[in-house]
């Protein structure tokens, strides 16, 4: 099996669960989008195998396999610093609704 | 003039109570709120048992969440000054009008414990450095000097009260060090007066080199991020006005 054989059905794989936790309501279509896009994209390399091979050439670089590693792992980071973006956002919304109870919780039972 | 005393409380039940007591009998006039920042303990029991008002947070959010909780309790209630006080019984209580009557001519003022009032001495060099290279820098920008810029005892009024009520990071010495560049950075005044801590009744400070060390190079992030950071400006149309009065 080559190496875009391989590829295919990575891309495969990651759309079906992909569209199978969206099924499940397990995944909001915001983040679903991403990674069906990536899935097509590695779709195109492992079909068109020139496509990469072309682009290697063109940006200089000798093995077309270095510039898919290296641009798959930008794309990791990527996704990893907007996801801790993300996470830090939540946690200020939680912090403030935290102290939003406290607050009614306190006025309730002073009302009492 | 109305003083509310501000508690951030966590897991202290052993010295809760005598530090409510205490506060009420030295500075009658004040209101106090305890914030219970998620304690497992029975903290906001005691507390309330003692018959002042207590916010609860749901789980532990640090000084920082507890303390902005307890300026959002105090902008919305009308306080004229809000005064922050440890749980652990280290304040001493003989200071608290003289914050308040510094207040007058500032808007935020600091209980130092390095102004001259008493001997209290950090005993590792890298955590002595880290707080004077702190209170070097914070000073820079306040013009004015500061020795002791990571105390937790000071005093607020409204202007100030208003910017920590939105702007109180949660991060690492963001309570102390960070709160106080924003509250520069947003045109606050800043006043220190001596006090004399008393030793911890309860618990101990960390006392170890590594540490030491771990908090210099935090501070300097948590410093550097302090000044490089942006935040949106609280604008004076917002604050809102005094209350009852």
């Amino acid at each position: 099996m080559s190496v875009y054989m391989l590829g295919l059905v990575g891309a495969v794989v990651t759309v079906s669960i992909v569209f199978e936790m969206l099924r499940r309501r397990k995944l909001r279509e915001k983040y679903a989008t991403f990674w069906v896009l990536l899935a097509g994209v590695i779709v195109v390399i492992a079909l068109f195998p020139d496509v990469l091979a072309g682009a290697a050439a063109m940006l200089g670089v000798q093995v077309p396999a270095n510039l898919l590693f290296f641009l798959g792992s930008l794309v990791l980071l990527g996704v990893n610093v907007q996801l801790s973006s993300e996470l830090g956002r939540l946690e200020e919304r939680t912090r403030t609704l935290a102290e939003e109870v406290a607050l009614l919780r306190l006025s309730s039972r002073e009302h009492r | 003039m109305r003083v509310l005393i501000i508690i951030p409380a966590f897991n202290e039940e052993q010295s809760i109570r005598l530090v409510i007591g205490e506060l009420e009998r030295a500075c009658g006039y004040a209101d106090i709120l305890v914030v219970d920042d998620g304690s497992a303990d029975s903290t906001a029991a005691l507390a309330e048992a003692a018959g002042v008002a207590v916010l609860r947070l749901p789980y532990n959010l640090g000084v920082g969440g507890a303390m902005r909780a307890g300026y959002r309790y105090a902008l919305e209630r009308g306080y004229d000054v809000a005064l922050q006080v440890d749980a652990d019984g280290q304040h001493d209580t003989r200071y608290i009008g003289k914050l308040v009557a510094a207040v007058e001519s500032a808007d935020i003022v600091i209980g130092s414990r390095f102004a001259g009032a008493g001997t209290y001495t950090s005993a590792k060099f890298a955590r002595r450095l880290a707080m004077r290279l702190l209170a070097m820098v914070v000073s820079g920008l306040a013009r004015t000097k500061l020795t002791d810029v990571t105390s937790g005892f000071r005093a607020a009024n409204r202007k100030a009260m208003a910017i920590f009520a939105v702007h109180y990071p949660v991060e690492y010495l963001g309570d102390t060090v960070e709160s106080l560049v924003i509250a520069v950075r947003s045109g606050c005044v800043i006043r220190q007066i001596p006090v004399k801590m008393r030793p911890r009744e309860y618990g101990t400070a960390s006392q170890s080199s590594l540490r030491a060390l771990v908090y210099l190079v935090r501070a300097g992030v948590a410093l550097g991020l302090a000044l490089i950071r942006r935040w949106e400006p609280v604008s004076a149309a917002e604050v809102p006005e005094r209350a009852g009065v």
